[in-house]
């Protein structure tokens, strides 16, 4: 009888939710109101055209950037161009994950780091990485090396602030439940701390994305004698050689590269706090 | 060397507590949490603890259970295997499924992965959730996060259990049932519980002695056999004119901190 209603009651405890909406359905719900403001700002920009806000030599029409764009497609240019700077957009962010990750467990755990230069790990960050950039360029020239610099100066803090808050802000119960059930030691960070500091972890790594992706955007722009088929190098090519679609063309580019690196952040993010239970859908 | 037999008590006892303190703090500022503390928990013994906020309950249960260290006095254990205590919260990782949940302790003990999925499924059959297995804690009732809890401690194989309010944050029904639970697993599995409680009706409901503390510094101030016949009632009139018995005493001692 008891377990009857035990059952009972659980199963009035999780009525189950209302049937959802298709997948398709869901999916188009987000995706129109993107492409509505997607089609309004392009009708902006295609009446600064026509209304020749600026000279037309200046400022192209929409169609023109974007034919500007495929033809760089076609005759491979762009291809190339993104290669090299996701080449070094991988190297600068990789190096940033394993000093900020390093970096950041160690002044997790040992407090006379953290009161050395904890605080300091933060006051990086509000440093703009452009700043950086007479002194890398004194220091290793025009090189490669120097825009490797920025990046990692811009994105291993704040990984390695991420690191920080997530260990730091391991509820306190885990930690006592962890240890009760039998985890110490190296066991207790591998079973108990490294996925309950995960959410903030990888908001960390969202963050030190971003930093990086604009100290690289700036490095390819600064240093130019690098040659000029990077994303960047093309940019500034195109703005020495007065030609105003091809800029545009690039920041095209470049925008839709960062936002695709960003979606993949964005859904592991939503994966884990979905999982977690931190999101209601 | 020369090895000598137990004393009789500790054999016959799954928990013994003499003259336990625990000081917290030092200096001006130092405070007296459990004072001169002298227990003996018998195997298979279900015992409630009751008392007032500040009776340094929590302190004792995980000064036994090994998570923090008594400042005097002496705890005695009768196994080697550390007891294992609930909390108030489940404290289930949001991170694991149900079954991910009940199956850590037996992975942090390293229990073969054959085994492990053998003894999961039979702790959750234990709490009556084997079909809930997949789920998320987020997904379930705080009844049935609970029980989760429950077929997680039980994993551990200890013969103590320490259980601190753990039913405390749910509805009165579920409550109801989950004592019924816990009772019938308490007798199946010979367990020794030590419940720390502040609901004296639920202590009269499920205890074979009630132990009453005192609150700044806890002290035993009174204990009780209950000697009420099992199955029990929470609403029958027995377990009710025990629980006014104590309440009485349970009022004069926290009136004591009003003058």
């Amino acid at each position: 009888m008891a377990v009857d209603t035990l059952s009972g009651l659980d199963a009035l405890e999780l009525a189950e939710r209302q049937s959802e909406p298709s997948r398709l359905l869901r999916i188009w719900g987000t995706i129109w109101p993107k492409l509505a403001a997607l089609a309004i700002a392009l009708a902006f920009w295609q009446l600064a055209f026509v209304l020749e806000l600026r000279p037309s030599y200046t400022l192209p029409s929409p169609a023109e950037a974007f034919t500007e764009l495929a033809e760089r497609a076609q005759r491979g240019e762009l291809w190339k161009g993104i290669a090299i700077t996701a080449r070094r957009a991988a190297m600068g962010y990789g190096f940033s994950l394993i000093l900020g990750v390093g970096l950041g467990l160690a002044v997790a755990r040992v407090r006379v780091l953290r009161v050395a230069i904890g605080s300091m790990i933060t006051a990086l960050q509000t440093m703009p990485s452009i700043a950086w950039f007479p002194l890398a360029i004194l220091l290793f020239g025009l090189t490669e090396q120097a825009i490797f610099f920025v990046v990692v100066l811009g994105a291993a803090p704040s990984i390695a602030n991420g690191v920080i808050a997530g260990i730091d802000y391991v509820p306190p119960l885990f930690l006592r439940a962890g240890r009760n059930l039998g985890a110490r030691g190296l066991k207790l960070y591998w079973y108990i701390i490294a996925p309950a500091a995960l959410p903030s972890f990888v908001s960390g790594l969202k963050q030190g994305w971003a930093f990086s992706w604009r100290s690289l955007m700036a490095g390819e722009l600064i240093i130019v004698g690098l040659g000029k088929t990077s994303l960047g190098g093309q940019l500034t090519l195109a703005r020495e050689l007065i030609d105003p679609p091809g800029v545009i063309a690039m920041m095209i580019v470049i925008l839709l590269f960062g936002l695709v690196v960003d979606y993949f952040f964005s859904k592991a993010d939503r994966l884990i706090r979905n999982r977690w239970g931190l999101i209601e859908q | 060397m020369t090895l000598t037999a137990p004393p009789q008590s500790v054999i016959a006892n799954a928990v013994t507590l003499s003259g336990v303190t625990k000081v917290y703090g030092r200096g001006s500022n130092a405070v007296l949490a459990l004072d001169g503390l002298t227990l003996d928990v018998r195997h298979g013994e279900f015992v409630c603890l009751v008392g007032a906020s500040g009776c340094g309950k929590s302190t004792l249960l995980n000064l036994i259970a090994g998570l923090d260290r008594a400042t005097g006095g002496d705890i005695q254990l009768s196994q080697d295997r550390a007891p294992t205590l609930m909390f108030q919260d489940p404290a289930l990782f949001p991170w694991l499924s149900v079954a991910s949940n009940v199956e850590l302790p037996l992975k942090l003990r390293g229990v073969p992965k054959e085994e492990r999925k053998k003894r999961v499924a039979e702790l959750l059959e234990v709490v009556h959730l084997s079909e809930f297995a997949k789920r998320q804690p987020h997904e379930l009732s705080g009844g049935m996060r609970q029980r989760v809890a429950l077929a997680r401690t039980l994993g551990q194989d200890s013969p103590v259990l320490l259980m601190d309010e753990p039913f405390g944050a749910l509805d009165a029904m579920t409550r109801d049932l989950l004592h019924d639970e816990l009772e019938r697993i308490w007798t199946q599995r010979q367990l020794t519980v030590l419940f720390v409680t502040h609901n004296v009706r639920e202590a009269a409901r499920l205890a074979d002695r009630i132990v009453l503390l005192s609150s700044r510094p806890g002290r035993i101030i009174y204990e009780t056999p209950v000697e009420i016949p099992r199955p029990r009632r929470i609403d029958s009139t027995e377990v009710a004119s025990l629980a006014a018995e104590v309440t009485d005493r349970l009022r004069q001692e926290v009136g004591r901190h009003g003058r």
